[in-house]
């Protein structure tokens, strides 16, 4: 079982609902939890533990320009600009390089060889007895998430029960969290904002065929428009938690809604029913 | 013309709020750009009046004619982004997942792949009270987002390349979109929130604008949330030598005015928009002192 914590819009609470799923779930069996917002990953400051840290590398390429004869055919084929040849040399753009090994293959002198680059790092910690979370961690200044977030969820493979804390937006990395998810919660909040970027949310779970429900969160009981959206997209919420300042100060000084307020247990628990009856698991 | 990005790192800590209020206040020309392209907010706050709209193609995309296909498979062994998949005796392509790097195309023995266009979204051009604004919408699932960030960014340089300043709305995160967002802008406004992810995230966005050259200031939004973590936050700044611009309490008026569709400085006088008043006297002194030196 593999459920995935969205929202289209950042500061929703994705973090807060992934990280007290996870502690509610860990009481009773085993879980690992994944933080996928590898740009500004969270999690671990929720659940600080000694880590071990694996480097996630992709293949770039490596003109010997001593065998290049500069034909270009390696630009010409580039579909992203990352090489360009000039009269005495290639040069090699590492950002723009989505590392697909196009170049080493139409290049007719066998001039190019790929070597691997460090763009992030997956950590590994267990915060508590029942509970693995793996984290992944793009390095500042490194602009593609998606290796990272595919490096992340291959260190649970094989894991039975798994949460995904996704990034905002609507685009490849949240793409690349949500593949192979039975389930999607999206977190929204009572904001004409939040709203909007649920629609989105939303197009993208029907797009991948996921079957996603819905958590109001910082509710202030102005939920028409959210209401009237969720009935006419046959949209369930499955839980809905209140605006409250003492919520928001748990979170924010790094501490769980439901170790500090343990009765929230039971709402985390339905949630998960609720996950596994979206996701036709019993 | 000084080009000035609101970004945040953290999403959700008020960035877009923010933007609108400074273009209600700032003064001299402007044009607004929302480059937050993934999920952009920008325009429920400005009632923008559509000008004209532009297709956003984004990179190509492979497509297999099934016609043509002998059913090899090198498409799907030399496919790097598990784009290609056996369906029935031929193979097919998931353009989700799709980068568009064209491999398939290059190993096919029958010529049976194409890169085809595919439009991914579309760029906007519209009339609001304070000047233009460009804003997109991207495909929901769709790649590119970078792409499309640039496109954002030079239309509105094209268009109003004589306004006074280039304000835009950033992406949060610190990835392919806010790389897009930052590089060329002269001045960031970083606006963050008292809570440990808010100064974690805030320690990395930072450390990627290092890497190019804009000049950092920092908003503290909702200061009032977590006094102590604002005074690490301010502490955090000092070290790094960092500008603080402005801190804004937690106020429900914000919501209200996000309800009503307006900048929070034009609903009613509140505890938020006065904080945006002060905000916005230090960042015009903050521009005009980089306006100056350059």
């Amino acid at each position: 079982m593999k459920i995935a914590v969205a929202s289209g819009k950042g500061g929703t609470g994705k973090t807060m609902v992934a990280a007290n799923l996870a502690f509610t779930l860990s009481q009773t069996c085993q879980v690992t939890l994944v933080d996928c917002d590898v740009e500004e990953p969270n999690l671990h400051l929720f659940f600080p533990a000694p880590a071990t840290a694996k480097d996630v590398t992709v293949q770039v390429p490596v003109i010997d320009q001593k065998i290049c004869d500069r034909c270009g055919k390696c630009g010409e084929f580039c579909q992203y600009g990352a090489l360009t040849v000039l009269r005495d040399r290639v040069l090699f753009f590492p950002e723009l390089c989505h590392s697909c090994g196009g170049c080493t293959l139409v290049c007719p002198k066998n001039a190019i060889h790929e070597e691997p680059k460090r763009v992030g790092i997956v950590t590994h910690t267990k915060p508590l007895p029942r509970l693995d979370l793996v984290s992944g961690n793009l390095d500042t200044g490194n602009p593609f998430a998606v290796p990272v977030i595919r490096a992340a969820k291959m260190a649970t493979a094989g894991d039975c029960l798994v949460i995904l804390d996704a990034s905002p937006g609507t685009s490849c990395p949240v793409v690349e969290t949500l593949d192979e998810c039975d389930a999607c919660i999206l977190v929204t909040e009572s904001t004409p904002f939040g709203l909007h970027d649920l629609q989105l949310a939303v197009d993208v779970t029907a797009r991948l065929g996921i079957p996603a429900g819905i958590v109001i969160n910082r509710n202030d009981g102005q939920d028409q428009a959210t209401f009237n959206f969720c009935t006419n997209r046959d949209l369930d919420i499955i839980m809905t938690i209140p605006f409250d300042r003492g919520i928001a100060a748990i979170q924010s000084r790094g501490d769980l809604l439901c170790r500090v307020r343990p009765e929230w247990m039971k709402a985390f628990t339905t949630l998960y029913r609720k996950c596994c009856g979206l996701a036709g698991v019993d | 013309m000084i080009r000035l990005a609101v970004i945040s790192g953290k999403g959700g800590t008020g960035k877009t709020m923010i933007t609108a209020a400074l273009a209600d206040l700032l003064p001299g020309t402007l044009v607004l750009a929302d480059c937050d392209v993934d999920a952009a907010n920008l325009s429920l706050l400005l009632d923008p009046q559509l000008i004209c709209t532009e297709p956003f193609m984004g990179v190509k995309s492979a497509v297999i004619d099934p016609a043509v296909c002998k059913g090899c498979g090198e498409c799907e062994m030399y496919c790097r982004f598990n784009a290609v998949h056996a369906e029935g005796d031929t193979y097919r392509v998931n353009p989700i997942r799709c980068e568009g790097c064209a491999v398939c195309v290059h190993v096919c023995p029958v010529k049976a792949v194409t890169m085809q266009p595919r439009q991914n979204g579309e760029v906007m051009y519209s009339q609001t009270e304070r000047g233009h604004l460009v804003h997109a919408h991207l495909v929901p699932g769709a790649g590119n987002s970078g792409l499309l960030v640039h496109a954002v960014k030079k239309m509105a340089l094209e268009q109003d390349r004589d306004c006074n300043l280039f304000l835009i709305d950033g992406p949060p995160g610190t990835g392919c979109p806010l790389i897009s967002t930052i590089s060329g802008v002269d001045v960031v406004l970083i606006v963050t929130e008292p809570s440990v992810s808010g100064l974690h995230d805030l320690k990395r966005v930072v450390s990627v604008c290092r890497q190019f050259r804009p000049r950092i200031l920092v908003a503290i939004n909702r200061f009032d949330l977590d006094e102590s973590l604002t005074e690490s936050i301010r502490q955090w700044c000092a070290e790094e030598n960092i500008t603080l611009v402005g801190k804004i309490p937690f106020d429900a008026t914000v919501i209200d005015s996000v309800r009503q569709g307006k900048p929070v400085t034009k609903v009613r006088d509140s505890h938020a928009a006065q904080a945006i008043q002060i905000l916005k006297t230090n960042l015009d002194q903050e521009l005009m002192h980089y306006y100056n030196q350059r």
